[in-house]
């Protein structure tokens, strides 16, 4: 079976052909969108939590840190992003440092607490502090606004220097967060083939060995889950740019839920593309089914349900099953087998 | 003075009193066998030896240097390996990587986010020495999880040694490996015996008296004995053990 620790063939490029084919996709995307009967919209709310997915399986499916919590990050993201352009200033750049650093902030702070554990403990001890932080966006009235949460909040300039682009128009933002996707997608690649990546790969493998061979565990976790939350307050920043508002429900536990069950439905246990591919097919469930039936996400329910059940690989493993050529790991090289064997 | 001492160590879980007074000193170059009856408390004497556990009481000097109670991955670093009696390998990665990420040269590289791993020369003949030594060339890019049992034993060992240890322990190396690769187990060992000093814990006898040149055994949570393989066949206390059939 095909995992995520194999080797790509690929594995020292920057760009692949995959990532090459996703960022023609990405970037043609407006020209098609529209005659296929969806809409920009749609576009940058994938884009958006695919970037979410991408960061979120850099702890869930590499290095096997089960967080059902995450949408706290993206909400702390959102709001920051709101609160820089409300407070602050109006800022396309400061609001998304801002968004990125606070949320690395909140989750350096919960790693220090979670860091030290793994699997069910690790689990609820970050649906707690999701909720801490779902709780106190509805409290903290002064500042976030409480229910309504933030409202209004301006969708800034893109500012080249002397060249200014407006981002009001879906189609440009559009556009800026394709390319930081893009940005994003190369990072997170190159990043699970680095030496740091590996090791937080071999942590979830066995956490023992990693020890006895003289790794900090500790530290590796706590920077995965330190690093996924930057990537979910990039997305929660942009979320906020793109809806011009920041509320509770951004970061309630059930957007936690969402992306696990996103990147579990797509294959982000098995393969680095599995995320992206769970974040397309919810929201064209969402949007094709939800156009059938009110009660669509009983039938993607299900599907998860089917999936877990028969195909827990999920659609990146039933793609790879599809075309043998698609699982590019040196396993299909021409290796000496084992003697003996 | 020896290069890895363990002085008076005491191991309790609650009331229950493992480890009473082990003491135990492993020279340089040598090779040590630590042997005794299942339940003894050998595994649980080598974790606390390797940081696993902490000793209830006692102390552990490697090198002149006081590491009780430091935890597993500051021991590894200051060169003390370990393998595992169960396998403990990355399952998931192939054989080179399990190397790999033991290579102290790569540890080192742990911040590096944008480097690729398996294009780096210096490193993949680093794990091709280490490979070498322990007979699993050619083999290096299969999944660590296909490799035949006794494969996974020598890679076990090959991940212990790619940390570039000073001193090595091995529990149980020849649990579950047939008599031809118990062979090739005791001639790698007397290949490594020049380069590391070696600990074993081992239930194989005719493997230890072979191959050690101190054996300490364990009892009842202590060391009833301790000696050459020569001293220990006549030794009572073995015999009473019933331990010392090998003879």
């Amino acid at each position: 079976m095909a995992t995520l620790s194999d080797i790509t063939r690929r594995s020292s490029q920057w760009i692949t052909p995959q990532i090459f084919v996703f960022a023609v996709f990405l970037l043609s995307l407006p020209l098609w969108i529209r005659p296929i009967g969806l809409y920009q919209y749609i576009g940058i709310e994938i884009a958006i939590w695919i970037i979410f997915a991408l960061g979120f399986n850099l702890l869930f499916g590499y290095t096997g840190l089960h967080s059902f919590g995450h949408g706290a990050y993206l909400g702390v993201g959102a709001y920051a992003f709101g609160l820089f352009q409300l407070h602050v200033g109006v800022s396309l750049i400061g609001g998304l440092l801002a968004a990125v650093f606070a949320a690395a902030l909140a989750g350096a702070f919960v790693a220090c607490f979670v860091s030290h554990r793994r699997g069910i403990y690790f689990a609820l001890m970050t649906i707690a502090f999701g909720q801490v932080f779902w709780f106190a966006s509805i409290k903290m009235h002064g500042i976030t606004g409480g229910e309504d949460g933030l409202l209004n909040i301006p969708r800034p300039d893109l500012n080249l220097g002397v060249y200014s682009v407006s981002l009001s128009g879906n189609t440009a933002l559009y556009y800026l967060i394709a390319v930081l996707l893009i940005i994003v997608t190369v990072f997170t690649w190159r990043a699970m083939n680095s030496p740091f990546g590996r090791i937080l790969q071999a942590i979830r493998q066995n956490e023992t060995r990693a020890s006895f061979i003289g790794y900090e565990v500790w530290w590796f976790k706590w920077a995965a889950f330190t690093l996924s939350a930057m990537f979910a307050g990039l997305a929660g920043g942009l979320f906020a740019m793109a809806q011009e508002s920041a509320y509770p429900d951004v970061m309630s536990l059930h957007q936690s839920g969402l992306i696990v069950m996103m990147v579990l439905v797509g294959g982000g246990l098995v393969n680095f593309w599995g995320p992206i591919l769970g974040v397309i097919l919810y929201f064209i469930a969402r949007d094709v089914l939800g156009s059938i039936t009110e009660t669509w996400l009983l039938w993607y329910g299900l599907m998860f349900v089917v999936m877990v059940m028969f195909k827990p690989e999920g659609l990146a493993g039933v793609l790879a099953g599809l075309s043998k050529n698609s699982a590019e790991t040196l396993n299909d090289l021409p290796v000496k087998t084992a003697e003996g064997n | 003075m020896a290069l890895f001492e363990a002085r008076n160590i005491h191991k309790r879980f609650g009331s229950r009193v493992v480890l009473e007074n082990i003491s135990l000193s492993f020279e340089e170059g040598q090779v040590n066998g630590i042997m005794g009856p299942n339940g003894a408390g050998k595994t649980t004497c080598f974790h606390c030896l390797t940081g696993h556990y902490k000793p209830t009481r006692g102390n552990i000097i490697f090198d002149g240097q006081d590491i009780t109670g430091k935890p597993p991955q500051r021991i590894s670093r200051m060169g003390v390996s370990r393998s595992f009696q169960l396998m403990n390998l990355f399952d998931d990665s192939s054989v080179i990587e399990n190397i790999i990420l033991a290579l102290p040269d790569f540890r080192r590289r742990y911040a590096q986010a944008t480097r690729s791993v398996f294009d780096d020369r210096e490193l993949l003949e680093q794990a091709r020495v280490i490979l070498d030594q322990v007979g699993l060339l050619g083999q290096e890019w299969l999944p660590s999880l296909s490799l035949s049992y006794g494969n996974r034993r020598a890679l076990e060992i090959g991940v212990a040694l790619a940390a570039n240890p000073r001193i090595v322990f091995l529990d149980e190396p020849t649990s579950g490996l047939g008599a031809e690769a118990t062979r090739q187990l005791a001639s790698l060992i007397n290949k490594l015996r020049s380069k590391y000093t070696i600990v074993m814990i081992e239930h194989d006898m005719r493997f230890l008296f072979e191959l050690a040149d101190t054996i300490s055994v364990i009892h009842w949570g202590q060391v009833i004995a301790q000696g050459t393989p020569d001293e220990l066949q006549s030794n009572k206390w073995v015999q009473r053990s019933a331990l010392g059939e090998v003879a």
